[in-house]
C-alpha cells in the first residue's frame, strides 16, 4: 500500500445540514414578513433593516478581530439572523443612532461578552430590543402607520397599536366593543395593516415562514405551538367571563409579537431548551407570561419579556426536565 | 402506515449502488489469512502447526470458554505461518496463514445444491452444530449464535426476529441474499425456531426492499409460523432494540437483552449461515461481502472465503480508484475504518465501502448551537450534546447518570450535527471510562 488511508473512528458520513444554511434557512423564513413591512411601512423597513444587520455583523466582525483577537465568525450567518429579528422588533421610522445602538447590545453584550455563537444564555436581538425601548421608550413606542409602500422613513405618519389603543381604552373606562371599532378588522391584522414593530404585524406572513421551517426541518414544532395554544387558551377564559373588559383570543394572538416571539425569538437555538418536554413546559410559561403582562401589566406587549425571563430558566429546564429514555422504566413479565 | 420505531432516526441517502448485483463466486485465493478472533468473545486456540495441510472446513483454532467460536479454514492448502497480524478491528491478533493448494473440502460437507427442507436435528443438535460449525451472527456483531439459542434458565422465548433491514447506506449483501437464497433462509429460520422452541417468527424488511419483501413473503405462505413484515425507511431500524420496537411495539429495559421481552433477533445471513451448517453441515467458512463505493467500476456482491484479502475483492470490483481515501468496513454509519486494503475479510465483514478521499475527510469542528437536532435524532432519547459536554470535562460520574452507556453508538448524532461536532468520539471515550469505573466499583 503506498498511499495512506485515512482511519478515524464512524459515522464516516455527515449529513448535509450545517450551521451555515440552518442561519440562512431562517433568513428565508423571515423573507415573507419583511416583504410585507416593506409593503405596508415603505422605505422605513428597508432603512431598519439594513442599518440593523449591518452593524450587528460589523460589531461582530469588529469585536472577533480588534478586541477577542479570535477567527472571525461573521459567515455563520448568526449575526445576519440576529440583525434581521432585532430590526424585526422595531418601528419601521427609527432613528439610525438607536438602531445602532441596540445591535451593539445585542452583540457586544448580549452575544460576544459571554463567548459568542451558542454560549449566550439570552435571547441576542431581544436584549438589543428591550434595552433601547427602556433607553428611548417615546421613539420606541411610536409606531408608523401602516401607510402603503411609498411611506417616506423620517416623515411617517404614527400611531398607537391595537394593543396599546386596547390597553389606553380599557384604562379609560372604555369597553372593548366600543374599542374595537378603533382598531383593525381581524382580517386587516391578519395580514399585518396595522401599527407595530416592523416584522411582527403579519400573522399570515410568519405563519408561511414557520410552516417552511418546520419543512425544511430547521425547528420542530413544540415552542411556537405551545406558546400560540397557552395564549390562546388563556386568553379565551378571561374573554368568556368578562368579555367587555379583554380582547378576544383572535384579537391576542394576530397582534404585538406574539406570532413573531412564538415562531422566530422563542424557537432561537441557543436560548430555548434541548428536549420536547422542556420546550412544552418553556412554550407554556411564555405563553402565560405574556398574557400577564398585558393584561395586568404596565406594558401594553410582554412578548419580549416574557422570552426574556424564560431564557434564564432555560439551563435549569435543561438539567431538571429529562426526556424518557428508550427502555426507561418499562416493566414487562 | 408502515412500522417502524417511534424515537429519532435518520435516514441518511442510501447509494445502494449494487442492488441489482447477483451474488457471484470470488475465485480463491492464492493465499489466507485467518485471524482467531473473528467473533465477539476470547479468542479460540490456534489446533494447526505451521507445514500442517489443511482441508477447506477443516477446524483450525477451537473455541476457547463459553464466549467463543470455531475457526475453519477456508480453503485447502499448506499453514505457511502462524503469526500476528493487525485486523479489521484494528487490533493486532494472532492469524493462521495458509497457501492454497487446490480446494478440497472435507467430506462431510455435502457440496450439492439440492435445497433440504427436511429438519432432522433435535434443538440440542442444531445448537451443537451451531457451535462446531463456528455461526456467529453475520449482522456485524459477531455474537456466537449458538449461546442465543440456548436460553438460560428462568427465562422465555416467544418470538424469534429475523433481521433483513439493512439499514446502513450501501450494504446489500442481506438484501441480495434475500432474493437468491430465500428459500434457504426460511429453512434456517425454521431451523432457529425448532432450536428455541418457538412458534412464531417475524421477518423484518424496510420498504426499499420491495423484491426482496414481495420474494420472501409468498414463500413464507408455506412455512408455518413465519412472517414477512415491511418496515418504514429509518436508520438504525438493524439494531436489535429498535427493531423489536417497531416489530411488536416492546421497549427492552435499558441494560436488558431482548430476552427479557421474549425475543430472540438473528440476522438473515445467519439464517442462511444457520440452513449451510445445519442441513449441509457447512461450517462458516465463507460469507456474502457487498464491495462498493462511487468511484468503484465494478461495484458488487460476492461470496468470500473468509481470509481473502481485502485487496482481492477490491480488484474484483474493477479496482482501487486513484483518489480512495477510505476503506471501510461495514456500513459508512457503523464500520470500521480499515488501515490499509492488506487486511483479510473476516464473519463479521458485511461489506466494503470505497470512500474517495474528499469524503473521507472530517469537517472543521464549529461551536455547537445548542440546536437539539442531536437529541431529536437519537433512538434512545439521550442527550448527546451533554454527554459529549461530560465527557470532555471528565465528568464520568454525571454522563454514568445521565445513561451514557445506554448508547449503541449508531452515529446519529454525529451524522446530523450542524456543526460537525464529534458527539460519538467523545460518547464513546465517557462510555469506556463510565463502563471501567463500574467494573472496578463492583469488584471492591
Amino acid at each position: 500500500m503506498s498511499n495512506l488511508l485515512n482511519i478515524s473512528p464512524s459515522p464516516h458520513i455527515h449529513g448535509e445540514e450545517t450551521t451555515r444554511k440552518l442561519m440562512l434557512g431562517v433568513v428565508l423564513a423571515l423573507m415573507p414578513a419583511l416583504l410585507t413591512s416593506v409593503i405596508y411601512f415603505g422605505a422605513g423597513a428597508l432603512i431598519v433593516v439594513a442599518t440593523s444587520v449591518s452593524s450587528c455583523i460589523l460589531f461582530e466582525y469588529l469585536l472577533q478581530r480588534f478586541v477577542l483577537k479570535k477567527p472571525i465568525s461573521i459567515t455563520d450567518g448568526s449575526a445576519l439572523v440576529t440583525g434581521l429579528l432585532l430590526a424585526f422588533n422595531l418601528p419601521s421610522n427609527l432613528p439610525v443612532f438607536i438602531i445602532v445602538i441596540g445591535s451593539f447590545v445585542a452583540i457586544a453584550v448580549a452575544k460576544m461578552t459571554f463567548g459568542g455563537l451558542g454560549n449566550n444564555p439570552f435571547n441576542p436581538a431581544l436584549v438589543g430590543r428591550v434595552f433601547i425601548l427602556i433607553s428611548f421608550p417615546v421613539q420606541m413606542t411610536n409606531w408608523p402607520v401602516p401607510a402603503g409602500i411609498k411611506t417616506g422613513y423620517a416623515d411617517a405618519i404614527t400611531g398607537a397599536t391595537p394593543l396599546a389603543i386596547i390597553k389606553e381604552g380599557l384604562k379609560n373606562g372604555e369597553s372593548i366593543s366600543q374599542l374595537m371599532h378603533k382598531v383593525p378588522t381581524t382580517v386587516q391584522m391578519f395580514l399585518g395593516k396595522m401599527g407595530g414593530s416592523m416584522g411582527e404585524v403579519a400573522a399570515l406572513a410568519l405563519l408561511i415562514g414557520f410552516v417552511y421551517m418546520l419543512y425544511r426541518k430547521i425547528i420542530t414544532w413544540h415552542i411556537p405551538v405551545s406558546i400560540i395554544g397557552t395564549v390562546a387558551i388563556f386568553t379565551t377564559i378571561l374573554w368568556l367571563r368578562h368579555p367587555e373588559s379583554n380582547a378576544s383570543p383572535v384579537f391576542h394572538l394576530l397582534t404585538g409579537g406574539v406570532m413573531l416571539g412564538a415562531i422566530f425569538m422563542a424557537t432561537d437555538y441557543v436560548t430555548s431548551p434541548m428536549n420536547p418536554k422542556a420546550m412544552i413546559i418553556y412554550g407554556c410559561c411564555i405563553g402565560i407570561l405574556t398574557v400577564v403582562i398585558r393584561v395586568w401589566g404596565a406594558y401594553p406587549e410582554g412578548v419580549s419579556f416574557a422570552i426574556l425571563i424564560m431564557n434564564a430558566f432555560v439551563p435549569l429546564m435543561n438539567a431538571y426536565i429529562k426526556p424518557k429514555r428508550f427502555g426507561e422504566e418499562v416493566k414487562y413479565g | 402506515m408502515l412500522k417502524t420505531f417511534p424515537i429519532g432516526g435518520i435516514h441518511p441517502p442510501e447509494h445502494k449502488l449494487t442492488a441489482n448485483q447477483p451474488i457471484s463466486y470470488l475465485p480463491v485465493p492464492a493465499s489466507v489469512t485467518i485471524p482467531v478472533s473473528q467473533h465477539l468473545g476470547a479468542p479460540a486456540t490456534v489446533i494447526v502447526a505451521k507445514g500442517d495441510y489443511v482441508r477447506t472446513g477443516q477446524v483450525i483454532a477451537t473455541s476457547k470458554g463459553f464466549v467463543s467460536a470455531n475457526i475453519h479454514s477456508s480453503v485447502s492448502g499448506k499453514v505457511s505461518k502462524i503469526d500476528t497480524i493487525i485486523d479489521s478491528s484494528g487490533y493486532k491478533q494472532t492469524a493462521v496463514y495458509i497457501d492454497v493448494e487446490g480446494d478440497e473440502w472435507i467430506e462431510s460437507i455435502n457440496k450439492s445444491s439440492e435445497i433440504l427442507t427436511e429438519i432432522k436435528l433435535s434443538p440440542e443438535e442444531i445448537t451443537k452444530r451451531c457451535l462446531e460449525t463456528g455461526i456467529v451472527g453475520l449482522g456485524g456483531a459477531t455474537f456466537p449464535t449458538y449461546i442465543k439459542l440456548t436460553i438460560p434458565a428462568g427465562k422465555k422465548c416467544n418470538l424469534l426476529i429475523i433481521n433483513g433491514v439493512e439499514c446502513e447506506p450501501y450494504l446489500t449483501s442481506d438484501h441480495r441474499l434475500m432474493l437468491e437464497k430465500g428459500e434457504e433462509i426460511l429453512i434456517g429460520v425454521s431451523i432457529l425456531m425448532k432450536a428455541l422452541k418457538v412458534e412464531r417468527a417475524m421477518i423484518g424488511i424496510e420498504e426499499n426492499k420491495p423484491d426482496a419483501i414481495d420474494h420472501l413473503t409468498k414463500l413464507a405462505s408455506s412455512f408455518k409460523g413465519i412472517t414477512v413484515h415491511a418496515l418504514k425507511v429509518k436508520y438504525p431500524q438493524g439494531a436489535e432494540k429498535q427493531l423489536i420496537k417497531a416489530l411488536i411495539n416492546r421497549e427492552v429495559p435499558s441494560g436488558h437483552l431482548p430476552l427479557d421481552v421474549g425475543a430472540v433477533v438473528q440476522n438473515v445471513g445467519t439464517a442462511f449461515a444457520v440452513y449451510e451448517a445445519v442441513q449441509k453441515n457447512k461450517p462458516l467458512f465463507e460469507r456474502v461481502v457487498t464491495i462498493t463505493g462511487n468511484g468503484l467500476a465494478k461495484p458488487g456482491n460476492f461470496v468470500v472465503r473468509i481470509g481473502t484479502p481485502v485487496s482481492d475483492l477490491i480488484e474484483a470490483a474493477g479496482g482501487m480508484p486513484g483518489d480512495t481515501g477510505k476503506i471501510i468496513s461495514g456500513g459508512p454509519m457503523m464500520g470500521k475504518a480499515l488501515r490499509n486494503a492488506d487486511v483479510p475479510v473476516v464473519k463479521g465483514m458485511s461489506g466494503l465501502v470505497v470512500m474517495p478521499l474528499e469524503e473521507s475527510e472530517r469537517l472543521e469542528v464549529q461551536p455547537c448551537i445548542r440546536c437539539a437536532k442531536c437529541c431529536t435524532v437519537c433512538p434512545l432519547n439521550l442527550e448527546p450534546y451533554l454527554l459529549m459536554k461530560l465527557a470532555e470535562k471528565g465528568l464520568f460520574e454525571k454522563a454514568e447518570e445521565e445513561r451514557i452507556t445506554d448508547c449503541m453508538e449508531c452515529g446519529s448524532c454525529s451524522y446530523c450535527c450542524p456543526s460537525d461536532r464529534p458527539l460519538l468520539d467523545y460518547i464513546r471515550l465517557g462510555k469506556s471510562t463510565v463502563i471501567k469505573m463500574a467494573r472496578e466499583r463492583n469488584t471492591k
